[in-house]
């Protein structure tokens, strides 16, 4: 060590030196992540919601800060004076002041952190036999007769698993296996009630549960013997045990885990209103099937109904007069057709006779020629000279003698016929 | 087979359902002649108003082992 100060340095300002220093301590790993154990004192909480304790030893003494944000998130330990704690953090120098203080992120009591390395060992252990794996996990019972409950019968945890069974599922029985849940008693009384439940006849699922505390509050439920007890239960085990985060071996080894016991009871349970609307649907099915019965009757009913009616004698008359009806008017129809079919005939005849008659011809300019005795002369060759006959015309006649007669070639066509 | 001898009030709720159930089941798929339907849709509504009646009246049973209960037996 230089016995003089050199002159020659030049000289800093104090805050460049603070700032210096600070770099220092921010730079150095150590001192970013750090676990110090000490003993708090001079606790603090001023109105910011800050909290401000200085942790110390028979050596020295360590400027702490825990800051309103991160206080939220620690859990479980009560800050108090004379609490000997393990906080972690990051070491920090104030400038104004030019003092370093360690901010805070996280407490825990004296001995978890070898607690904590524990029950890492112990759960690799117990791990490695196989004794947490998902295949041997069992079903749990939809609707459990008899639940057996391992806890402390003076405990808050009892208290609010029978009122969610209450609600929940009433129908059920509960029998409670009472333990100490924490001390050295406890893992001892744990496996006695296990192993009583499962002696008991119609236990259906157990639950093995306890309120929130410290690793240390909730140790027994990583005890060795616990974890074998809860794997050995021929009946299934739900843990809830302690907080949401808090994780033992017996919640590894139970057939489900719960975050607290109020929801191990919700698991080991079908919900009474959940029960009653399948029930609802069970007798709607009920009367559906009942309905859909009925209605193939009534179809087949009605059927049979109608085809009897065909055969009654009643719908035949009536089915006979409907066909008598409906003849008569096509017999009608068919008359009146042939009536007209005649008349027009007629009329044509009628017409054609007109045509045809002497009366006719003889307007035509032709000549009736009859002998004196009234006999039709047809032939020149009846006829004589000097023969009185007499002579038709249209409107009158007219006697007439013969005075010559001449005869025509003969016609190539046969003579013409009378008409008659 | 339904066994309609056994009183419905004599029921426990398990009981009761898994007739219920068993009931229905038959009358949507293999449904007796219509008397013996009605009569099975009669004994099914008895069941359901068991279970109902049941999960209304039902009060939690708590008891807790004793001492002597927890004591390890040999040979049990």
């Amino acid at each position: 060590m230089p016995a003089q100060p050199s002159l020659f340095q030049t000289s800093l300002s104090v805050t460049d030196l603070t700032r210096y220093m600070r770099q220092v301590l921010e730079n150095d790993p150590i001192l970013q992540d750090v676990w110090v154990t000490g003993e708090i004192s001079n606790l603090s909480r001023p109105s910011s919601g800050h909290v401000y304790f200085t942790l110390k030893d028979a050596g020295a003494a360590l400027r702490c800060v825990i800051w309103r944000s991160t206080l939220l998130k620690l859990r479980g330990v009560d800050l108090q004076n004379g609490l000997a704690v393990e906080t972690h953090g990051q070491v920090g120098l104030y400038e104004r002041d030019g003092t370093y203080q360690l901010y805070v992120d996280a407490v825990r009591p004296v001995g978890e952190g070898r607690l904590y390395q524990e029950f890492i060992r112990l759960k690799a252990r117990l791990e490695a036999e196989g004794l947490f794996e998902e295949e041997r996990k069992r079903a749990l019972p939809e609707r459990p007769r008899r639940i057996g409950i391992v806890t402390s019968p003076t405990g808050a945890a009892l208290q609010d698993m029978l009122n969610t069974l209450r609600r929940r599922y009433p129908l059920a029985e509960v029998v409670v296996a009472p333990a100490a849940v924490q001390g050295v008693e406890a893992p001892g009384e744990i496996v006695r009630g296990l192993v009583a439940l499962n002696r008991l006849a119609g236990v259906d699922v157990i639950l093995v549960a306890r309120g929130g505390g410290s690793l240390e509050d909730l140790w027994a439920f990583n005890d060795e013997a616990v974890v074998r007890a809860i794997v050995a239960s021929a009946v299934p085990v739900i843990s809830g045990i302690g907080h949401e985060t808090d994780f033992t071996l017996a919640d590894f080894a139970a057939d489900r885990r719960a975050p607290t016991p109020t929801g191990a009871a919700v698991l080991a349970t079908p919900d009474a209103a959940d029960l009653r609307v399948a029930l609802r649907r069970q007798e709607e099915r009920l009367v559906a099937a009942v309905a859909g019965q009925l209605a193939v009757c009534q179809n087949q009913f009605a059927g049979l109904n109608a085809r009897l009616g065909r055969a009654s004698p009643a719908w035949r008359v009536r089915n006979d007069r409907q066909r008598l009806d409906e003849l008569q008017s096509r017999l009608v129809r068919a008359g009146m057709a042939h009536l007209q079919l005649r008349r027009a005939h007629q009329q044509s005849l009628a017409a054609r006779l007109k045509a045809l008659s002497p009366l006719a011809v003889l307007r035509r300019g032709y000549a009736l020629v009859q002998t004196a005795k009234g006999g039709v002369v047809r032939q020149a060759a009846q006829l004589e000279v000097g023969q009185e006959i007499r002579v038709q015309l249209a409107d009158g006649s007219a006697g007439v003698v013969v005075q010559s007669v001449h005869l025509n070639a003969p016609p190539a066509a046969p003579a013409p016929q009378a008409r008659e | 087979m339904v066994d309609a001898i056994i009183a419905v009030e004599s029921l426990s709720y398990e009981q009761a359902l898994a007739e219920l159930e068993e009931i229905t089941r038959r009358l949507e798929e293999n449904p007796p002649a219509l008397d013996e339907t009605l009569a099975l849709y009669e004994r099914g509504q008895m069941l359901a108003q068991r279970c109902a009646s049941l999960l209304d009246q039902a009060e939690l049973k708590v008891r807790q082992l004793s001492g002597e209960d927890l004591q390890n037996r040999e040979g049990e």
